[in-house]
């Protein structure tokens, strides 16, 4: 899972790519409105963290051009001016979720994953997909019960996938989903992933598209 | 009670009745001198008639003055009798007379007009001399009849006045009233108003009159709601500024204690650490910020020597400056410079300055004392980003940091060194420097100094 985090203080900013990574996040963090917005136009992401008080501007007016642009982003407003007025001002201009400074890491991954999750239209926290459970929030698997060693891009390439199950995601969306920007790209990184994956799961559970990437295998397929 | 609708009254009411009195004054004495001149030229005229009509002999002049019939006798009622007539002999002899004329000479007077007491009845009378006939001819009137007369008109004004004036009065009441609506229009309308009610007053459909009211009433809604402003953004800004640092510490305090990555778990403890240094920095700066802006402009008599002052504040940040990897050169001057200036607020504005520039620099941060004729300059500059030029205006503001800003800043420096500057009557001006860099000048004037 993808987010962007938007805040200017360096040292938060650091515990927010760092935290929110080993809670199972793929974190891009960057200090200020405009490389928010240059961010928000290469990726799609799951996810915005959004500071409100940004040195070269206010969040808010960056989340107020996302809407205009009809992009649907799911935005966390993160700010130290949490009085109701503000949080008001933050709703109103297309925040879906408003959290005050300073928070707690494990409860703002927590909010995350639920804005993702109703982001995606899901009502559960877990997906499942024929016998196979992934919880986002704890980073486990199991299988018919069983639990199930997943290392951590490991994870994100299987939730990435069972969070569409029927629809093909592409090796580079893959990628997208695995590696921030700070981190570089190991080539066939995917096909090793998916590997291992199969090893674990069973080699039909997931399904190659030759071209087009890969997704997860139908009922009795 | 002072009421703009009582002192309009009282002027109102005064003008009306001096007007009343003065158009009643001049009705008076013009119809005086009017009534006297027609009345005059009666007395004339019904003189030389009674003459001419003895000249023509159409009135026997008899001696049985008893039995005359009124030469002249009036035609209307009110007014009845108003001229009596005498016809004397030239030797005193009453020849006839009106029925309303005394026995007695009306005057003494032989010819023309003449004013005569008779039986304590002030007389006017003309008299006509016809030495032909041998007599002389009386006719007067009374100046009680006369009085009458102006009485007359003088009394129907006044009466008339009688009337008119409480009219008057009870519609210069309501024009009054009706004319003050705007006020207190006005006047409710502030009433009703909360005080966090700070939006101007509608200027739209307001009189001219009082418009320079309402204009400063809502100038002054102006700088009221500015300063709330200021103060409202002091807080954000300060609840922003304590609050990030605070969750960044914590975030990094809970990074730290869910990883088991030794390389992670030094890095979170290395940032906490540093977060401590950053967040201490501005407590101080709040601090400083918050004396300076109690404080007062203070004049300063002793003359203080610049080159020891900085130097003082460089020692202080050496080791701060050494940590860094960044070296303070120091210009020391061939002769000293002095200024007056209140050493602590000096100080102050450049230990901030300084500290600003070790938070921009790459190797070098070079100060130096100036004498520069009108002013004593001390210059910092640093061979760091600089502020982008549209943002020079802005970062000497509270909490403004620009898009170069440092890992540590709090965007309070240089707002710090400007209103310290300031209280010792100097200021703080920045420019950009080729190839990179900035230099900050503390300039102090030198007739203040």
């Amino acid at each position: 899972m993808r987010i962007l985090v938007v805040e200017d203080d360096p040292l938060l900013l650091d515990g927010l790519a760092i935290g929110l990574g080993l809670k199972g996040f793929t974190v891009d963090a960057v200090a200020n409105c405009e490389d928010g917005r240059i961010a928000v136009g290469m990726h799609s992401y799951d996810c915005i963290v959004l500071d409100v008080m940004l040195p070269d501007g206010s969040g808010l007016d960056l989340l107020k051009e996302l809407r205009a642009a009809k992009n649907c982003t799911p935005v966390l407003l993160l700010t130290a001016r949490d009085q109701v007025p503000e949080r008001i001002a933050g709703l109103d201009a297309g925040g879906d979720d408003y959290v005050g400074k300073p928070f707690d890491l494990d409860e703002l991954a927590a909010r995350l994953r639920a804005l993702a999750r109703r982001g995606a239209g899901r009502a559960t926290a877990y997906l499942e997909w024929r016998g196979v459970v992934l919880d986002p929030a704890a980073l486990r698997a199991t299988k018919d019960g069983v639990s199930l060693k997943l290392t951590r891009r490991e994870f994100a390439v299987l939730r990435a996938l069972m969070e569409r199950p029927t629809a093909i995601v592409s090796k580079a969306a893959l990628e997208e989903a695995l590696y921030g920007w700070q981190e570089e790209i190991e080539s066939n990184a995917v096909e090793v992933h998916v590997h291992h994956l199969r090893a674990k799961l069973g080699q039909d559970f997931i399904k190659t598209v030759r071209g087009l990437g890969y997704r997860l295998a139908e009922e009795g397929a | 009670m002072n009421s703009i609708r009582g002192r309009l009254l009282a002027i109102l009411i005064g003008t009306t009745l001096f007007v009343w009195i003065a158009a009643i004054t001049w009705i008076y004495t013009s119809t005086q001198a009017e009534v006297e001149r027609v009345l005059d030229a009666r007395l004339t005229e019904a003189a030389r008639m009674v003459n001419s009509l003895l000249a023509d002999h159409r009135i026997p002049i008899r001696d049985d003055a008893t039995s005359s019939k009124p030469a002249i006798r009036a035609a209307t009622k009110v007014y009845e009798r108003q001229l009596s007539c005498q016809i004397w002999s030239l030797d005193g002899t009453l020849v006839a007379r009106s029925e309303s004329a005394p026995g007695l000479p009306l005057t003494k007077a032989m010819e023309g007009f003449s004013e005569d007491i008779v039986d304590g009845e002030t007389w006017r009378v003309f008299t006509i001399e016809n030495p032909e006939l041998g007599v002389r001819v009386m006719v007067g009137d009374t100046l009680r009849m006369r009085d009458r007369l102006v009485g007359d008109v003088v009394k129907g004004m006044v009466h008339s006045a009688a009337v008119a004036i409480p009219f008057l009065v009870g519609l210069i009441w309501l024009s009054v009233s009706h004319g003050l609506i705007p006020l207190s229009d006005l006047a409710c309308a502030l009433s009703r108003r909360s005080a966090n009610e700070l939006s101007p007053l509608p200027s739209a459909g307001i009189p001219k009159e009082i418009a320079p009211a309402v204009q400063a009433i809502n100038e002054l809604f102006g700088r009221v709601e500015a300063a709330r402003e200021r103060e409202r953004s002091f807080t954000a800004f300060a609840a922003h500024e304590l609050k990030t640092p605070l969750a960044g510490l914590k975030t990094q305090a809970q990074v730290a204690l869910s990883s088991t990555d030794a390389a992670v778990h030094a890095n979170a403890l290395q940032q906490i650490v540093a977060g401590v240094d950053r967040t201490s920095r501005l407590v101080n700066q709040l601090l400083d910020m918050a004396a300076l802006e109690a404080s007062d402009v203070q004049p300063c008599s002793s003359d203080e020597s610049l080159n020891h002052l900085v130097n003082s504040v460089v020692a202080d940040l050496l080791s701060l400056a050494s940590t860094r990897g960044i070296a303070i050169e120091v210009d020391s001057s061939k002769h000293d410079v002095r200024a007056k200036v209140e050493p602590q607020f000096f100080i102050l504005a450049l230990r901030n300055l300084l500290e600003n520039a070790l938070d921009h620099a790459k190797s070098v941060v070079r100060c130096q004392a100036l004498d520069q004729g009108q002013w004593v300059r001390v210059v910092v500059e640093d061979d760091g980003p600089g502020i982008l030029e549209p943002e020079l205006e802005r970062v000497t503001a509270k909490f403004v940091r620009g898009r170069n800003k440092s890992m540590t800043g709090s965007g309070l420096g240089l707002a710090i060194a400007k209103i310290a500057m300031a209280r010792i009557g100097g200021k703080l001006t920045l420019h950009n420097r080729e190839p990179t860099g900035l230099v900050a000048m503390l300039e102090i004037p030198r007739q203040a100094a």
